[in-house]
């Protein structure tokens, strides 16, 4: 008896076992499904897409560790969240973005978009895209300039063809399949998102609700007006926002049910600013704005108690 | 395959219940003392009706059940009163008890009485026999077990589910018990079934026990109307009202109890324990306890006394391997930590799970991945709770339901930032309860 009491034993109240996944382990989930669009990115865009995506990663991370050394916080650089968002940053800018104003959008993702909040799980709006609205407004014209695959010649993205009704060939479905058309770093290849986005769903870190909602609701809508709903699923930054942008813990619902809601109101935010408003593109300010609808919507679809 | 009976949410923790299933059922030899605790039982602690210096025999009544929530204690021992004074518990206070030494003789009362045509006797006198042998759920819980065979005027009670499922990990005592004991349970559930004029008996296993469940497969070949239901291997599946809704697809409502919708669950422990004292006049004094873990050098599954100090348990199982960091009494995901291995074996321990390493975390922020929501077998949403919880806001706790709370603690489990989202919730309902 001696032996147990001179000892420490440690108390605490049940559960004894912890699953081993943590935080860090999400995030790594996600850099590994984003992977394939990294690699997608190198293919048709060269290594500049490497370039620009490493500044915003390391400037992502700088920008975290520094902050939080300035505010003597406990450095959290290694939950690998700002990785996460240093990646899917780059992912939304084009190719020919250059490095110095990658930095400073990786700069406000990290802080404007997450550290002033309170960090990491605080943030009501998704970080990247909260860079990515802040670039557009200030630099337009680098923020719109598209390049072609390969050969890097400047050209028009495939939904501002649509948009201007400009006289340039639109890309193939396969072609927008596999990613050989202008537009975003990331948002190129169908393909290697979808390759992405079925380990997520597979690994459990995020469920069908939000992208399934959120790409029927565009292809429904497109459907019933009479335009491409192919083309409008693949052409734009849809699949990168579905899957991997609006799917983000932190800035949406909790519930099931409100995923559906938050997916079916960013598919119909998205439609109405493609279709008619002055941008071609609507992913980024239809995710932003519904994060801004998170609360209410997890107010609304709270869940019935087992049995009532 | 067919489809496995199961429910929605739950979570799948490893189950190292290996270091056990394995080993035969032993017996625990004899302690030279036990200590009986007058409360091991939910409801009001019995009376005590022995003094120091008295002699006692095994069986014999030392503790009246003081009211309907109540139960009788047996001397588990024949011997002396040593003491009667508080002594530390399984559940974490110390608690008046009853200590006695042994003769070393074991000699038992010679008043047992024995029914071997138990279908002569009433409900009435079964629920007797039942509260006077002290009998109380040995799944964990410790409720009454006459409490739940007695269904109010207007309730009718058309099935008895006995619970096998054993779905918390390391404990395999339930599962020796129906490899052992099958024809001696379903004898015990006959019983329950006549107690409450049931007419459909199921008994739900988990699909890993695939020993245990060809063996009643075999068994109800005999036994028309009972039934085997073999759950999906997830926890907590032996919880009462996810048991209920996964084999009849009925749902106890909030704050209601099984027999509101025509059932009663019982542990396939506790049928035993009312067959032994039904057909041998055999009150509750032992029980078997998974004795396990990374820190106990023989893991096995002991037949004990009950009042047995889990230091002389452990001595049995060839003693601690190296120093623990933790004990548990129970499972890892329900079960309670000890400070001490000076606290007697009571009738809801169905485990004593001893850990050399134990793991502990420090508390992240939430990020709001819904995992805790998903696997909440009872619909909560444990991360607001816990929120409210941290703001101190008890009147907004209480809107979220935390008195709906079982603390199974799948939600705990899942976190990936390791919030102690149960403390919190236990931590609400205290506080939301006081205002």
């Amino acid at each position: 008896m001696e032996e147990v009491i001179s000892q420490r034993l440690i108390v605490s109240v049940s559960p004894h076992i912890r699953a081993k996944e943590d935080v860090r382990a999400i995030m790594f989930d996600v850099v590994f499904a984003l992977s394939p669009a990294l690699a997608a990115s190198i293919i048709f865009f060269g290594w500049r897409a490497l370039l620009v995506i490493s500044v915003s990663i390391f400037s992502s991370i700088a920008s975290e560790f520094f902050w939080q050394r300035l505010w003597g916080k406990k450095v959290t650089v290694g939950d690998l969240s700002s990785v996460v968002t240093g990646m899917l940053l780059a992912f939304v800018l084009p190719p020919s973005s250059p490095l110095w104003m990658v930095a400073i959008g990786a700069f406000v993702a990290i802080i404007l978009g997450k550290q002033i909040f309170g960090g990491l799980g605080y943030n009501p709006f998704n970080p990247a895209l909260v860079a990515r609205a802040v670039l557009l407004a200030s630099w337009p014209v680098y923020m719109t300039t598209w390049t072609r695959p390969f050969d890097g010649v400047t050209t028009a993205s495939p939904l501002g063809i649509v948009k201007m009704e400009l006289d340039q060939r639109l890309p193939s479905y396969l072609e927008m399949f596999l990613g050989n058309r202008a537009g975003c770093l990331g948002e190129i290849s169908v393909l290697a998102l979808l390759i992405g986005a079925l380990y997520l769903l597979y690994r459990k870190q995020i469920t069908w609700h939000i992208p399934l909602s959120y790409i029927g609701t565009v292809g429904l809508v497109c459907f019933l007006f009479e335009r491409d709903p192919l083309f409008n699923i693949m052409a734009g930054g849809l699949i990168l926002g579905a899957f991997f942008m609006a799917t983000d813990m932190v800035t949406s619902p909790l519930t099931r049910k409100g995923k559906l809601v938050f997916g079916v109101g960013c598919g119909l935010l998205t439609v109405l600013i493609r279709f008619t408003g002055g941008f071609p593109e609507g992913v980024c300010y239809s995710i932003l704005i519904m994060n801004m609808l998170t609360p209410i919507i997890d107010k609304m679809t709270e869940p019935k108690v087992f049995g009532s | 395959m067919k489809r496995l009976f199961t429910f929605k949410g739950g979570v799948h923790p490893p189950y190292f219940k290996e270091l056990t299933s394995g080993q035969p059922l032993g017996r625990a030899s004899l302690p030279k003392k036990v200590v009986i605790p007058l409360s091991q039982h939910t409801g009001k602690p019995a009376k005590p009706i022995v003094q120091t210096g008295d002699k006692v025999k095994t069986g014999q009544l030392i503790g009246e059940s003081d009211g309907f929530i109540s139960l009788p204690v047996h001397s588990s021992l024949s011997g002396e009163v040593i003491d009667i004074k508080p002594w530390p518990h399984p559940l974490g206070h110390a608690l008046p008890s009853v200590i006695i030494e042994s003769d070393g003789r074991d000699e038992w009362v010679s008043d047992l009485i024995v029914h071997e045509d138990y279908f002569r006797l009433s409900p009435e006198e079964l629920r007797e026999i039942v509260k006077n042998a002290g009998i109380a759920g040995l799944g964990g819980a410790a409720f009454p077990t006459h409490v739940k065979l007695t269904p109010p005027e207007n309730c009718e009670i058309d099935t008895v589910i006995l619970n096998g499922c054993e779905c918390e990990p390391y404990l395999t005592c339930d599962h020796k018990l129906m490899l052992e004991y099958s024809r001696e349970i379903l004898e015990g559930l006959r019983i329950i079934m006549q107690v409450v004029d049931a007419d459909l008996g199921i008994i739900g296993v988990e699909a890993n026990k695939t020993d245990a469940i060809s063996l009643l497969e075999n068994e109800l070949r005999r036994e028309p109307g009972i039934q085997l239901a073999v759950l999906k291997v997830k926890y907590p599946q032996g919880a009462e009202k996810h048991l209920i809704d996964a084999v009849l697809n009925r749902r106890v409502p909030p704050g209601k109890l099984p027999l509101d919708v025509g059932v009663v669950v019982d542990n396939v422990g506790t049928a035993l324990a009312i067959r032994q004292a039904v057909k041998r006049g055999i009150p509750l004094i032992e029980r078997v306890v998974t004795i396990t873990g990374s820190g106990i050098k023989q893991p096995q599954n002991l037949w004990a006394r009950l009042g047995t100090l889990f230091t002389d348990l452990v001595s049995h199982c060839g003693g601690l391997l190296g120093n623990p960091e933790k004990i548990i009494a129970g499972g890892p995901m329900m079960g309670i930590a000890q400070y001490t291995l000076d606290v007697p074996l009571i009738k809801g321990t169905s485990g004593i799970l001893i850990l050399s390493e134990a793991e502990t975390f420090s508390e992240g922020d939430c990020i709001r991945c819904s995992k805790c929501i998903d696997v909440c077998p009872v619909n909560l949403m444990p991360t607001v709770i816990a929120q409210h919880v941290k703001q101190k806001d008890w009147e907004v706790v209480r809107k979220y339901s935390p008195y709906d709370c079982m603390e199974c603690g799948a939600c705990a489990y899942v976190c990936p930032a390791k919030i102690p989202l149960v403390q919190y919730i236990k931590w609400g309902k205290e506080e939301a309860r006081e205002k």
